[in-house]
């Protein structure tokens, strides 16, 4: 499939920026499954500083925002062509040792409620995958999707008190859950073409665990599906912290609207403008 | 252990009570000196101390912020053939410790022929993912290391410590030579003691012998280096201050500082000047809010960033402080002989991890016998020395052992060296220790002769640290 992308992330300060930085995970590359065949970003109202690939092989750019500009915007496009793998993103690769993703990260840690959920389910412990097809089902009947019920800092242990959450929540949970069960664990961010709308609300992720014999496996919670040609990676890590698609500081910035358009088209296809919100037959969430 | 058991090894004075040939030529020249000129030497020296302002803040000691650290004048002889010995094993340990790091940021061999456990890494906070997968300017981790030795025999002395984050005391090392210097000149004319006096000289040359890629160096210029302190509020201040001046480098705060260019800048009056190498006296943890602590005041935003695309050189590297954990540190000998092919020319001190069950169950029956050590701690808080105890303080230690085990290392109670210190009843043997200062570019391994003795000065002492009430000596190394 190939899969046209416009993501277009605005900032407006309240106030003036004396010094500011962002720092942006935006750039997916070309890895099991996906063909990257253009991608470029514009910056309005920031500057490029530094560029480098991180300990997850993510790309990353270190931007600055222009002392005084009133907003910046970050805008993506490109173009990725996409395969259906059930999921399956491969062996693992890079230096990254599996066993790091094995660690509890602050938004991963593991609480009496993880605990106890896992205790809940009773299903053969000895086949993994197995189990965590039955664990993603769990939370998701566990941990409703209400957008905006959750921020970045939400901890897997809080959302799942919560009984509510988005993506990020779901794939936090699995993360913590999975690797509990001795299972390397990683967050993905990235893009998911929804069926019958290019319009997204945001961005999404989901989890991915590595299963012996398979190497890295998706799990979309959110969706209770795992990952298929619709789905494009952008950024891995150990939790959303790791992958996030853009952290910074911005001095004197006072209050910050933030707007993200983003739509993810499917090429030759007429896409069909329509707002996530209203969509009436919606089956896939994003975020 | 007490200093009057006989079983310590005594620097200067043989079994039957002559003096070795290392101090033959200083002895000679002490008792011929008047003692009431002595004294007032004594007491001049402390003078000079306190115009110079070399000041320690003592923690847990609010009353007073900042206390001298004494000074002993009788210096610490060593032979040209010993420091030939410890010079070769302080350089293949060093080696070790840069190869162990470079291998534990990429492909962890020693980890995959089992030679180190990953339950070594896995909890921990002293390696830094980050750092995964990248390569330091010149392939080097640890521009400055200080390995702490004692001595315990002849031709024993063994490692007590590294120290590969951010080695503290030159500063000392410095001032106590110059101290020495313009007190007693005639000795230095009398005896040939090597200098350590270039050390800042040495120092800024090894930093910028490891500039990043940004650097260029066009008509001829030098990469600029700049020493990176919390503040004056930090106990090391003082050092951070001495060694940018000595060095002719830039002292900064984080404050100071910002990302402009795609380099760490430094605001000048002509505008924004990019530094080459920062040698930061900043913890890893504080050194970039957007990296790490997002809480910290101290350090820069984007500076982690900046360094993994080639901007700038971080000295020593973040996620140094794996290699000088006190857990690791029980591998050194394999560490070494892993990464050099070689035998450990310098031993450790044996060490018992409380984290293996055996290990713990032998503590537990010596406590009493035995030093017991924080994993993670410094500075000699928190330990325990079994011999010098009571009942109760053992007892207590006992249940924190017992709580966290994988915490805490022991060791046996070594029976440390003397050196002789003044005291106006005339000389008294003390228990010292040696902590070389190691500079490492990718010219090569420098180490400065001699370093910093520490001493206990409370007699029957094991203690050396300047925060438990240890001084310091002038260490010197004896010309061929």
């Amino acid at each position: 499939m190939l899969l046209t992308v416009k993501h277009t992330t605005r900032y407006t300060f309240a106030g003036e920026v004396t010094h500011g930085l962002q720092r942006l995970r935006l750039k997916p590359k070309s890895t099991h499954g996906q063909e990257v065949v253009d991608w470029r970003m514009e910056l309005d109202g920031a500057l490029p500083e530094a560029a480098y690939d991180d300990q997850h092989f993510n790309h990353v750019d270190l931007v600055s925002i222009r002392p005084g500009a009133p907003e910046v915007v970050v805008t993506c496009e490109g173009t990725v062509r996409t395969v259906d793998n059930n999921g399956i993103t491969g062996p693992h690769t890079g230096l990254m040792p599996l066993w790091c993703f094995l660690r509890p990260t602050p938004l991963t840690r593991p609480g009496s409620r993880v605990r106890q959920m896992l205790a809940s389910i009773e299903a053969d412990r000895s086949d993994v995958l197995g189990f965590l097809h039955v664990l993603s089902t769990r939370i998701g009947e566990m941990v409703e999707y209400v957008a905006g019920a959750t921020d970045a800092h939400t901890t897997a242990e809080q959302a799942l008190a919560a009984g509510k959450g988005v993506c990020q929540d779901h794939a936090h949970i699995m993360i913590a859950a999975g690797r509990l069960l001795d299972v390397p664990m990683r967050y993905v961010g990235g893009y998911l073409r929804m069926d019958g709308q290019t319009e997204q609300e945001a961005g999404h992720g989901w989890a991915e665990a590595h299963v012996a014999g398979l190497g890295w496996i998706g799990f979309d919670v959110s969706n209770a599906i795992c990952p298929d040609e619709r789905y494009i990676r952008v950024a891995t890590g150990c939790d959303y912290a790791e992958a996030a698609p853009i952290t910074g500081i911005a001095m004197g910035a006072g209050e910050t609207r933030l707007d993200v358009h983003l739509s993810v088209g499917e090429d030759g296809v007429q896409a069909q403008q329509q707002q996530s919100a209203s969509g009436g037959q919606q089956q896939v969430q994003g975020g | 252990m007490s200093a009057v058991s006989g079983t310590n090894f005594d620097e200067m004075l043989d079994a039957d009570g002559s003096v070795r040939p290392a101090y033959a030529e200083f002895r000679d020249w002490f008792d011929g000196q008047d003692k009431a000129w002595l004294q007032r030497q004594d007491a001049e020296a402390e003078r000079f101390f306190r115009r110079i302002g070399i000041t320690f803040n003592v923690y847990g000691d609010d009353a007073a912020e900042e206390r001298l650290i004494p000074f002993d004048m009788i210096p610490r002889i060593i032979t040209a053939r010993e420091w030939r010995k410890l010079t070769r094993g302080i350089e293949q340990r060093v080696r070790a410790l840069n190869a162990f790091l470079q291998d534990l940021y990429h492909r962890q061999e020693i980890i995959r022929s089992g030679r180190l456990p990953i339950e070594a890494l896995r909890n921990n906070e002293a390696f830094l993912t980050q750092m995964i997968g990248f390569t330091p300017p010149g392939g080097v981790y640890t521009h400055i290391v200080g390995i702490d030795l004692v001595r315990t025999g002849p031709d024993d002395f063994m490692v007590l410590e590294d120290n590969a984050r951010t080695p503290s005391g030159v500063s000392y090392m410095l001032e106590n030579r110059e101290t020495m210097m313009a007190m007693f000149p005639e000795l230095f004319t009398r005896i040939p003691v090597r200098p350590v006096s270039d050390y800042p000289r040495r120092l800024a040359r090894s930093l910028r012998a490891c500039a990043p890629p940004a650097f260029r160096g066009d008509k001829g210029s030098r990469p600029v280096v700049a020493v990176l302190t919390p503040g004056i509020f930090n106990s090391a201040y003082f050092e951070h201050a001495f060694l940018a001046d000595q060095m002719g480098a830039e002292l900064v705060e984080g404050n100071d500082l910002r990302v402009v260019d795609g380099r760490v800048c430094m605001r000048t009056t002509t505008g924004y000047k990019a530094i080459d190498v920062i040698y930061r006296r900043v913890d890893d943890d504080f050194l970039d809010p957007l990296s790490f602590n997002p809480a910290s005041q101290l350090g820069i935003a984007g500076i982690f960033d900046v360094y993994r695309a080639g901007g700038i050189t971080i000295a020593n590297a973040p996620g140094t402080g794996i290699a000088d954990d006190k857990a690791i540190y029980s591998y050194m000998p394999e560490i070494v002989e892993f990464y050099t092919g070689e035998k450990p020319i310098l031993q450790n001190v044996p060490t018992w991890r409380c984290s293996e069950a055996d290990s713990l169950g032998y503590v537990l029956d010596n406590l009493a016998d035995l030093v017991v050590k924080e994993v993670h701690g410094s500075g000699g808080y928190g330990m325990l020395i079994g011999p010098t105890s009571s009942k109760k303080e053992i007892a207590e230690f006992e249940a924190k052992l017992r709580a966290k085990p994988a915490n805490y290392i022991a060791q046996p109670t070594l029976s440390l060296s003397t050196v002789p210190i003044f005291q106006k009843e005339g000389l008294a043997p003390r228990h010292v220790d040696l902590r070389p200062f190691v500079l490492v570019s990718p010219d090569g391994i420098d180490i400065t002769p001699g370093g910093l003795t520490r001493v206990a000065l409370k007699k029957g002492s094991l203690v050396v640290n300047s925060s438990q009430g240890g001084g310091t000596k002038d260490s010197w190394v004896l010309d061929e």
